[in-house]
């Protein structure tokens, strides 16, 4: 093959797409998104521990001799740069001891969840390209591939650090996303039964013509099939969610990093940026975990009567304003869904205690594993019962 | 698949295969395994099978290593990089990986179709590949009672595991 034949053989275009809504996502909206997740953390645990939390951080103009910090329209929006600035200007530390291969890898791995975003559609398509990085009908099962792998970092840092404490949070860890990674896997076929498919885009057509799983109300929606099956979607919906929790490591389940018996877990002996990509890694699989509750539930980019980015359905005078306002009005309302549902973790957060460690197993194990095997056979019963 | 690819992540599959064996730390051992697979999973996206490749890491990187290096970060790792090279062993395992070689280039060699390219697989006209759905199906149709089959002996095999667990506890 000749250099120029191979340089047409590359499928440019293609390639800057997905390049170009790879670095959208990943800069663009997920890291802000983590960075003001943090912030919006800060002021709700405020908020219901009735304090103030951080409310003045603005552009820093007192370094230029003023009176005060310019603060920006809400006040305390600064903060998240500030956090970032901190992390990156402290000294980075490596305790004596640590295996440094690993002790450096474990951080890096920690932002793999970042990658399961390219399979999540984030909004329906502007100028005919599908807001979609990955379309490939395997959507749920990359998925699930990119959280399996996810358990490395955590198991690698504890090790890696050669210390009680991160040890033990590490040992933790892996046994909670084993345990949990099977219930979530089985909370998902329901919706598989019914929808055919594991191609995620598809997911959110079908549910924008066909009302959203969890609320039928327009299109296909409308038949005794689809309101039947709410009863295991919604056993679904709930099992899957509190397998996210676990997950992702958050309160009631924190248990890897649980501050009152493990220090911080097994992130202890890390520092500066290195703590950072933890903890952006932690909000990142926060976020993915909010993005598969929307697009398997709550129809993904979806409004009802609103029309998608190729000027398909909706209300008819709403066609009179271009495509891809309504292109971006669909991102715009995916991220809002996800920032709903961040706002409802954040909640649960500072609401519930921790689980002991062998409460978390046998809930797992006992309960969610037995309750989401006998859902799929439930909703196979209901889809049989229905095509009759 | 484009040649590059293709030869970058089979040189790199089989060197991090080559560092399973060669590593002395059984935990870079098992985080090689790892890379391998992914390795392998990208040949198998490369092959347009995204669903042999997902199933390739949900189960062997995701699930499998993650229990061997769960256990093997229990055990004492010292024991196993401590241990002197067997020359015997050494010298043993050469000769047979040598003659296995050997009876590998020999039957590849004497197959007649091995002289000429495979034909180009072409799909039917307007058909997109989903080859989750083609695995399904031919498991579903054509394969139901080997597949039952082995949903038994895993069964069974579970069972056994949880028998001898638990007699080991009392």
């Amino acid at each position: 093959m000749t250099t120029l034949a191979f340089f047409d053989s590359i499928p440019w275009e293609m390639i800057l797409w997905a390049a170009g809504k790879s670095l959208f996502v990943i800069f663009g909206v997920v890291l802000p998104l983590v960075s003001y997740t943090v912030y919006a953390e800060r002021r709700v645990s405020a908020a219901i521990q009735d304090r103030v939390g951080p409310n003045r951080t603005g552009f820093p103009t007192t370094l230029l001799g003023f009176k005060k910090d310019l603060q920006l329209f809400l006040g305390g929006l600064g903060q998240p740069i500030a956090d970032a600035m901190k992390f990156i200007l402290k000294e980075d530390f490596t305790p004596a001891g640590v295996k440094h291969f690993y002790f450096w890898l474990a951080p890096c791995l920690a932002m793999l969840p970042l990658v399961s975003l390219a399979f999540i559609p984030f909004g329906s398509s502007l100028f005919g390209e599908k807001m979609v990085i990955a379309n490939v009908n395997v959507g749920v099962l990359g998925i699930f591939a990119v959280t399996g792998c996810s358990v490395y970092a955590i198991v690698l840092a504890g090790w890696a650090s050669n210390s009680k404490y991160p040890f033990l949070g590490g040992i933790r860890s892996s046994s909670q996303m084993i345990a949990y990674e099977l219930s979530m896997g089985l909370s998902i076929i329901p919706v598989l039964m019914l929808f055919g498919s594991m191609n995620l885009s598809d997911l959110v057509q079908y549910q924008a013509d066909n009302g959203w799983l969890l609320l039928p109300l327009w299109g296909n929606g409308l038949s005794t099939e689809r309101w039947l099956m709410l009863i295991p979607l919604t056993i679904s919906f709930i099992i899957f969610m509190i397998a996210v929790f676990a997950e992702t490591n958050r309160l009631p389940f924190d248990m890897p990093e649980s501050e009152t018996e493990l220090v911080a877990g097994y992130h202890t002996e890390y520092g500066s940026m290195k703590f950072a990509l933890f903890f952006l890694g932690e909000y990142a699989a926060m976020i993915v975990g909010s993005a598969l509750m929307v697009v398997f539930f709550f129809g993904g980019w979806h409004i009802p009567l609103i029309p998608d980015g190729n000027g398909v359905g909706g209300l008819s005078f709403l066609h009179a304003l271009p495509d891809w306002v309504w292109g971006i009005v669909n991102i715009t309302a995916f991220f809002g869904k996800v920032a709903v549902i961040l706002v409802f973790f954040i909640w649960v957060r500072w609401t519930l205690p921790r689980f002991r460690f062998d409460q978390l197993m046998k809930l797992g194990w006992l309960y969610l594993f037995e309750i989401a095997l006998a859902n799929i056979f439930l909703a196979a019963a209901v889809l049989a019962f229905t095509s009759n | 698949m484009n040649p590059i690819l293709f030869y970058l992540f089979s040189i790199l599959m089989l060197g991090f295969g080559i560092a399973v064996v060669a590593n002395r730390n059984p935990v870079a051992s098992a985080m090689s395994l790892v890379v391998s697979f992914f390795c392998l999973a990208a040949l198998y996206v490369g092959l347009d099978a995204y669903f042999l490749a997902s199933i390739q890491v949900v189960v062997y990187a995701g699930a499998v290593m993650v229990l061997f290096l769960f256990i093997i970060m229990l055990l004492d790792l010292k024991a196993e990089q401590r241990r002197k090279f067997n020359k015997l062993a050494i010298g043993g395992g050469a000769l047979v990986a040598l003659a296995f070689a050997a009876q590998l280039v020999g039957v590849l060699g004497s197959h007649p179709r091995g002289d000429k390219p495979f034909p180009e697989l072409k799909l039917p006209v307007g058909e997109s590949l989903n080859d989750l759905q083609h695995v399904g199906e031919t498991l579903f149709s054509l394969h139901t009672l080997p597949f039952q089959v082995i949903g038994v002996l895993i069964l069974v095999a579970t069972i056994g595991v949880i028998v001898i667990s638990k007699r080991e506890l009392k």
